[in-house]
Formats: structure tokens, C-alpha cells, sequence
């Protein structure tokens, strides 16, 4: 597919729905993931509402969820079943497909300079996969006995026993079906990520001329491949023992009076193989968001990104090791404590490529001259949640101090910061950065501003004093903290909480608005925006399929050459040539 | 009137944007056009604005222990609890320490090196001394935490519990109830086919050694005495969390878990503290704004993995006494046989 010299007529189909340009499936990609988001927003709101007020009716509650809030009074198998699709939206439809679909498929061929995807077909295959598996998911809010609520880890055998619980019904089995599909669409767009940016790297870009955003795009589509094979295989096994009667995870059960032939299976089983995909995809999520967080930072610092060999290998050492720590999920299964050792070890280890990685980011600002984008601004505030965050997994990742903490609302507070916040903040990032060569307009500044101050300070506001809440002993997933005396005197802060989240939720409507206005009435947008090096920016404004309109360009340099001596401006593109007698930085 | 404040808050923010764009809009048509994303202006701003909100958000963390520590758990009332702590202080000053020098740098520097028309940035590709000594840095305090975690994770795990007094917790939807094992400091065999009419536990009522278990439905523990708790579930994973104890584990069905520890402290004498004096204050006068009587603090079990509807609401009181109390409270308790042989 490398030489797209044919033209062939583009009708509203191909060009707009079964589109296989590469350009257009990210975008698909993104405005599923946009709806998605908005859904999953919406519902966090509802059940932050129970919290901060319990039990207090809300006309608007009724309005959304009709039977499930009667007079506006959130059910409580209603409350866990949106903290559950609210978890799962989140972390696979927005952070995963979202995000990955989005600057993969955008970036990769415009930054390696290839005229598309090596397949552009599975490209397409891989967006109506998630596109079904959103529909699946969106569809099961809708039936009669509730959507899956069995936590978006969906243990069993809670989420395997249609008597445990009203959302283990017709919920989960589409909630299962959804995920499987998901898996597939993860894998047809990883394969093709990985291919590409392997052999399809125009002349001269070897893989140390790669901008990092392609190194962490690389290592998180092999994370992908490898590990979400075996997320389908556990559900598959689920769907076994569900439907078929198998005792895979289940054993000696006695559920409403009925007591289960099943025996021999082990419900720790099933979170091993979750947890198997469950921990590196914390990095499938987290890594793009640092890949695309390195090209903004270094970019608008006008400085080459510091260490790019560091920050490379740190993307390395985080891609392995995210492989042998998923037992910190585990450490209060009763699994032997020798186990809860090793992974201790191996947990706490990430901590020192992750270190690397913010020292270099913060030395990348030192003596730069930053232009405060706002692709910019959500980068800093990535680098200052990935630290807040990361910090507090030195506690969660030690199993003895972890007794304490498991699956308290200190959990909550800590993936949220590191693994949520940073993300998101990197997808905006590159939504801001990116949008001009996407639509060929500029987004307008000021709104971008003021979405990302509103965005940052309730970001925090939301999240950093649930770290006490934890501390306080509260468990997650409850419906509410009034049936303990003990947590009496927590309602105060979890009003805090639920303020900064409607106001946080309300700023979004800036980006949404910005957004869509942008498309239509924005400024157009010059060739280099940002005055960049990556080769994206060599494609005309115009956005033609294939890319560039003669020959792809030949790579000469590095991404990083910013503010080179010697050079006329403070940019060097990757395609100019070395100057005489000039080094390659 | 939360709903209208939220609805509110919706509009007013609808109703900035809409002035922002204006606001924007006019701008732009009295300023003359520049091929500059951004300004010096809003370099200025955003910097100084980072400056701000980003070292004040890093001063408020060091605030919150004051303002919010009161609602932080007390020490843990638990042996293997007073070593979890000192673990705990040590990474809890570790990562403040670290949080204070990260954050300050990145705000401080993205502040001190805002772009200015004019300015040219350092081309500086990598300095490898620093880098290593980054690396290393990192390396060596956390090989020192991981070995002092993993001291204390063995300790607390892999304890001697000869002479540990053995007690059982059942779980199900949604509900606790606990098994002693009598004079003979033995469980009987429990399976989960041996369910039906009083024996809840599925207890094994030919086995000899569950003849003098006891089940009752509050769990009494003797201050300064080993306990060995073992858990079993019915239906769904529970867990038993004891968060004053610094006690957690999992209760999975077909599986048998357990979690050794020692009470150090009675249910009397910490409602004595004052600092637990305090905490009831405050709880009973949360409770008094609702009309709710005023209530004594209590040690709790509650249930810490999802497990259905009730979730929320699972839990069993624990009191810790002396042994001469405990040891009469037990002596009241019926044993299983004569609870099964009065059916």
C-alpha cells in the first residue's frame, strides 16, 4: 500500500465511513472515543452526586436512569453499576481505543513518512470492531435487568452468577461480547502499528532517528498484542463457565440457596490472567500519553528533548517490567506471601525508569525559552500528575504497606492521577497539537486556556483528598459511607470532591466546544504551526491521501535539532540535510 | 437546591465561553494578525499563573496533613501494625520529600525559562553524569525500601502462630459470622454441601473437633494474645478489613486464607484517648445534624471487594478485652453440638 499513485473516485462512504486513509480512521477513532468520554463523565457525576449528598433525591438523576433512581434516589446496584461502565469507558473505549486509535493511526505514518498504514484495510476492520464494541457496550445500559456492575475487573464469581447480583445477567454477557470485540479491533490495529513502524520508515529514518512519540507508540502496540490475547482468553473462559457450565473460576458455591455443582476452579485464576493484561495495559494507556507529552515538551521548550537515549530506554525497561508486576493487584488474595515478595520486588523497580523519565522532562524545561501552547500546558500538567501519582505507588506497590490501603479510595485517588489524569492530559495534549494537521485549522487559544486551567486545578481538586479518604479506611465501591459511624465526618470532603468534579466536567465543554467550532469557523492553519521538526509537518495543509504529494521526503536528522548553533532559526526539520561539517547533535 | 446550584454552575459556565469567544474575537480583529501561536503575553501569564497555582497546589499538600489529618486512622491497635508504621512514615517522608523538590522544579523552571521574543534556548542533548546519577540515586533508596518492605511484609505474614488463638470468618452475601474453636483451639471440617437449617457454616457435624466450636455473630478478641483468623466465603469473594488492625485479606470460595495478628489495645481503653475522644466528637455531631443518637466508637469488620447490592453495608463489630472478660463472654457462647442437637 506504500505507493498510492492510483486515484480512485472517493464517494461519501469510502471517504467518510469505510475510510481506509489512515488520517480519517484516527478521527473516527476520536469522536467514538469523545462520545464515549462524555458518557462515561456523565455517569461519574451521577454516583460523585450519591456520594456528596447520600440518599438525597435529584430530579436529574430520575430523568437519566428512570427506574434505577426512583424519585432520584440512586439504587445501589444502579451506583455500582456505573462505577463499574464508568471504569471500563474509561480505561478501554477513551484511554486505550481513544487514545491509541487516535494518534496511531494518525501519527505513525505522517511521522515515519509512510503513505499509510501497511494495511489499510485491517485499519478499517479495527475501528468497526471498536465501533460495534462501543455500540455493544452502549446497549447494554439500556436492558431490563441493568448494565455489568461487577466492578470493571469483573471478578468472579460475582460477575459469573446471574444470582449474585442483577448486572451479572444479560449486563455482563454483553459487557463480555463488547470486550471480545474490543480485543480483536486492539489487536488488528496493533499488528498493523507495529509492521508499520518497523518496515514502512521512509529513507533515512532509522530507529534512533525516531521521535519518541513512535518509540512509545511501538512499545505500547507490543505491550497490546501481547497481553490482550490473554484478556479474551479469560473472558472466554468466563463465558464457559458461565453459559457451559465449566468450574474454571468457580468452586464449593452456595448462592441463594442454590447450591453449585461447579468444583476445582479457582476465582484467583481469572485474576491472574486480568491482571496479566489489567497491568501493562496501565501502561498501554500511559505510555503514548508520555510519547506524545516528550515531542510537545521538547517542541515548545525549543530544546532537543533531554536524553532521548534514556528516555528510549526507559520505554524499554517500562514495557518489560509492566509484564511482571501484575500480582500487586493481588497481594491480599491469600496467595503465598513469597509471591507478594517478587512482585513487591518488581513493582517497586518501575519506580527508577519512571524517575528517569521526569528528571529528563524537567531538565528539557531547564534554560529553554517555553511557549506556553496549550498542548504545552497539559504536558507540564502531565508531568506534574505523573509524579503526584507515581509517588503514591511506592505505597500501593509495597504489599505491606499495601494491607492497609487495598482497594481503599487511596487506590482510587493514586490511578487516577497517574494512570487517568496523565493520560488524558496527554490525549488533550495532542488533540491541541495535533488538531491543525487534522483539520487543517487552528484551535482557539484562549478557550484552550481556559479549559486546561479549569481542567487542572479540579483535576486535583478531585482527586488529592481522596488520598485521606483512603487513609480514613473507606473502601471503594461503597454506595455510601453513612452505614459506619467511623466514616461519619467524611461528608464534607467528599462534597469538596463532588464540586470540583461538576466543575471539572463543566470546563470539558470548552474543549467541546472549541473543538467543533474550530472544525468549521477556526483560523486556517500554516503549514508549521509550531515550528516543528517531526516530517508531519512537510504534508501540505490540505491533507491529500498518501500523504505527500510527490516523493515521500528523505530523512536526514533527528527530531530534537531545536535551537541547534549554527542553524538560521531555532528549528531544524528532519528532512534538511546536514549542513557541512555539521555533527548529528 | 444542589440541583439548581448544578445547573447553575452548567450555565454560567455556557454563558463564559460564549463571552470568551467574543471577548476573542474582538481581540483579534484589533490586533494585527502574527504568525506566533503564542505571545509573550501569554507566555507571561501562563508561566506566572503555573507558578502560582502549581506551588501553591505543592504548599496545600503540605497543608491538608493539618487540616484534614484528624481524618486519618489512628495507629494500628496491632503488633505487626507498629512496624507497618514506621515502613510507612519512612516512604511517607520519602515521597513528600520527592514530591516537593519535583514539583517546585518543574514550576519554578517552566516559570524562570518562559519564552521571551528574542531568547534562544540551550541546545543541550544530554548529559550522561547527571543521568546516571539519577539513575542510581533512585536505585539505591529504593533498594533499601524494598528490603525494608519486604522485611516487614515477612514478619507480618509468615509469623510464628503457635499458641495463636484460632478463630474462623465466614462471609457471605451479606453478612459475617464467626467460628471459635473451642477448648480444643481446633476447627472441625467445614464444607460447603454440609449447608442446611443451623449450621450456616456447612460444618462437618460428625467431626469430634467441631463439637465444642462456637459461631456467633460479634467477634470477641483477648488483648495481647496471638490470633490466627482464617477465612472461608460462600458465594462471591469478600474481603475481611479490619482498618484499625492493619488487617486485610481475601475471603474466596474454595479457598481457605488467614491472617495472623495481635490486639494490643481494648475497645475500652482506646475510647478512652483523647484523640479518639475527639474523632467521636466530631462523628456524634454529624450524627446529631441528621437526628441520629449519638453512638460509641467501636473496632469494625467490613467487607472490602465488591460483592453485590449490599456491599456498603457488610460488617461485624470486634471488641478487644481483657482475657478474663473474653474468657467469660466465650463461656456463654452455645457450642455447636448443642446448637445442632436443640434443633
Amino acid at each position: 500500500m506504500s505507493n498510492h499513485e492510483h486515484h480512485h473516485e472517493e464517494t461519501f462512504i469510502t471517504k467518510y465511513i469505510f475510510s481506509q486513509d489512515h488520517k480519517m480512521i484516527a478521527k473516527q477513532f476520536l469522536i467514538t472515543a469523545m462520545v464515549m468520554g462524555v458518557i462515561a463523565v456523565m455517569m461519574s457525576i451521577f454516583f460523585r452526586m450519591q456520594l456528596a449528598w447520600p440518599e438525597e433525591g435529584f430530579p436529574i438523576l430520575e430523568m437519566f436512569l428512570g427506574k434505577w433512581a426512583p424519585s432520584g434516589v440512586l439504587d445501589p446496584n444502579m451506583y455500582l453499576a456505573l462505577v463499574t461502565i464508568h471504569g471500563t469507558i474509561m480505561v478501554f473505549f477513551v484511554l486505550t481505543g481513544g487514545l491509541s486509535g487516535t494518534f496511531f493511526n494518525f501519527l505513525i505514518p505522517l511521522q515515519i513518512g509512510a503513505r499509510d498504514m501497511a494495511s489499510g484495510f485491517l485499519n478499517m476492520l479495527s475501528y468497526w470492531f471498536f465501533f460495534t464494541s462501543s455500540v455493544i457496550m452502549i446497549i447494554s445500559l439500556f436492558i431490563q435487568s441493568g448494565p455489568a456492575a461487577a466492578g470493571w475487573t469483573i471478578y468472579p464469581p460475582l460477575s459469573a452468577l446471574p444470582q449474585a447480583m442483577p448486572g451479572s445477567g444479560l449486563g455482563m454477557t454483553l459487557w463480555l461480547v463488547s470486550m471480545s470485540l474490543f480485543v480483536v479491533s486492539s489487536l488488528l490495529g496493533g499488528l498493523n502499528y507495529i509492521v508499520t513502524i518497523l518496515n514502512l520508515r521512509t529513507k533515512g529514518m532509522s530507529m534512533t532517528r525516531l521521535p519518541l512519540t513512535m518509540w512509545a507508540f511501538l512499545v505500547t502496540a507490543i505491550l497490546g498484542v501481547l497481553s490482550f490475547p490473554v484478556l479474551l482468553s479469560a473472558v472466554l473462559l468466563l463465558i464457559f463457565d458461565r453459559g457451559f457450565g465449566t468450574a474454571f473460576y468457580l468452586s464449593d458455591i452456595m448462592i441463594q440457596g442454590e447450591m453449585l455443582t461447579q468444583t476445582g476452579g479457582s476465582p484467583v485464576l481469572f485474576q491472574h490472567l486480568f491482571w496479566f493484561l489489567g497491568h501493562p495495559e496501565v501502561y498501554i494507556v500511559l505510555l503514548p500519553a508520555l510519547g506524545i507529552t516528550s515531542e510537545i515538551v521538547s517542541t515548545n521548550s525549543r530544546k532537543p528533548i533531554f536524553g532521548y537515549r534514556a528516555m528510549v530506554g526507559s520505554i524499554l525497561a517500562i514495557g518489560f517490567l509492566s509484564f511482571i508486576v501484575w500480582g500487586h493487584h493481588m497481594f491480599m488474595t491469600g496467595m503465598n506471601p513469597f509471591l507478594g515478595s517478587v512482585f513487591t520486588f518488581t513493582t517497586l523497580l518501575i519506580a527508577i525508569p519512571s524517575a528517569v523519565k521526569v528528571f529528563n522532562y524537567i531538565t528539557t524545561l531547564w534554560k529553554g525559552n517555553i511557549q506556553f501552547t496549550t498542548a504545552m500546558l497539559f504536558s507540564i500538567g502531565l508531568v506534574s500528575t505523573f509524579i503526584s501519582g507515581g509517588l503514591t505507588g511506592l505505597i500501593l506497590g509495597d504489599s505491606a504497606l499495601d494491607i492497609n490501603v487495598h482497594d481503599t479510595y487511596f487506590v482510587v485517588a493514586h490511578f487516577h492521577i497517574v494512570m487517568g489524569l496523565s493520560a488524558i492530559f496527554g490525549m488533550f495534549a495532542g488533540i491541541y497539537h495535533w488538531f491543525p494537521k487534522m483539520y487543517g485549522k487552528m484551535m482557539n487559544k484562549n478557550l484552550g486556556y481556559a479549559h486546561f486551567w479549569l481542567t487542572f486545578i479540579s483535576a486535583y481538586g478531585v482527586f488529592y483528598p481522596m488520598h485521606f479518604i483512603g487513609m480514613a479506611g473507606v473502601p471503594r465501591r461503597y454506595y455510601t459511607n453513612t452505614s459506619f459511624p467511623m466514616f461519619e465526618g467524611l461528608l464534607e470532603i467528599n462534597e469538596l470532591v463532588t464540586i470540583f468534579a461538576i466543575l471539572g466536567a463543566s470546563a470539558q465543554l470548552f474543549f467541546f466546544f472549541n473543538f467543533f467550532y474550530s472544525i468549521f469557523r477556526g483560523k486556517d492553519a500554516p503549514q508549521n504551526p509550531w515550528r516543528s521538526n517531526t516530517i508531519e509537518w512537510t504534508t501540505p495543509v490540505e491533507r491529500i491521501h498518501g500523504n505527500w504529494p510527490g516523493e515521500i521526503p528523505e530523512v536526514h536528522r533527528w527530531a530534537y535539532d531545536y535551537s541547534k548553533p549554527g542553524a538560521d532559526e531555532d528549528f531544524v526539520s528532519q528532512i534538511i540535510p546536514l549542513k557541512e561539517g555539521e555533527e548529528e547533535h | 437546591m444542589t440541583t439548581f446550584l448544578s445547573f447553575l454552575i452548567v450555565a454560567l459556565v455556557l454563558i463564559g465561553i460564549v463571552q470568551i469567544v467574543r471577548i476573542f474575537e474582538i481581540a483579534s480583529k484589533l490586533n494585527k494578525p502574527s504568525d506566533k501561536p503564542v505571545s509573550d503575553q501569554d507566555n507571561k501569564y501562563n508561566a506566572l499563573a503555573l507558578l502560582i497555582v502549581g506551588l501553591g497546589f505543592t504548599a496545600f499538600v503540605g497543608y491538608s496533613f493539618k487540616l484534614w489529618g484528624h481524618l486519618i486512622l489512628p495507629d494500628a491497635v496491632t503488633l505487626h501494625g507498629q512496624g507497618i508504621k514506621t515502613l510507612w512514615d519512612i516512604t511517607g517522608i520519602l515521597i513528600l520529600v520527592t514530591f516537593f523538590i519535583t514539583q517546585t522544579l518543574l514550576f519554578v523552571f517552566a516559570y524562570k525559562y518562559r519564552g521571551r521574543e528574542g531568547n534562544t534556548a540551550l541546545f543541550q542533548t544530554h548529559n550522561n553524569k547527571l543521568e546516571l546519577l539519577w539513575t542510581f540515586v533512585p536505585a539505591v533508596v529504593l533498594t533499601a525500601l524494598i528490603l525494608f518492605g519486604l522485611r516487614t511484609w515477612n514478619e507480618t505474614m509468615v509469623p510464628d502462630t503457635e499458641g495463636a488463638t484460632v478463630i474462623e470468618v465466614y462471609a457471605q452475601q451479606f453478612n459475617w459470622t464467626a467460628r471459635y474453636a473451642g477448648a480444643d483451639n481446633q476447627l472441625g471440617n467445614a464444607h460447603y454441601t454440609s449447608i442446611g437449617g443451623v449450621n450456616t457454616l456447612g460444618v462437618d457435624i460428625n467431626d469430634t473437633l467441631s463439637f465444642d466450636d462456637k459461631v456467633v455473630r460479634e467477634i470477641h478478641l483477648p488483648v495481647g494474645q496471638q490470633i490466627l483468623m482464617r477465612f472461608r466465603s460462600q458465594d462471591v469473594i469478600h474481603s475481611a478489613f479490619m482498618p484499625h488492625f492493619n488487617v486485610q485479606m481475601n475471603c474466596v470460595p474454595g479457598m481457605n486464607t488467614q491472617f495472623a495478628f495481635t490486639p494490643i489495645k481494648t475497645t475500652k481503653e482506646i475510647r478512652e484517648e483523647q484523640e479518639m475522644i475527639e474523632r467521636m466528637e466530631l462523628v456524634n455531631s454529624e450524627r446529631a445534624k441528621k437526628g441520629e443518637e449519638p453512638v460509641e466508637f467501636d473496632y469494625v469488620l467490613l467487607c472490602n471487594k465488591i460483592c453485590g447490592a449490599a456491599h456498603y453495608n457488610m460488617q461485624i463489630k470486634v471488641i478487644v478485652e481483657t482475657q478474663e472478660e473474653y474468657n467469660a463472654w466465650l463461656s456463654e457462647q452455645q457450642t455447636f453440638q448443642s446448637l445442632v442437637s436443640a434443633q
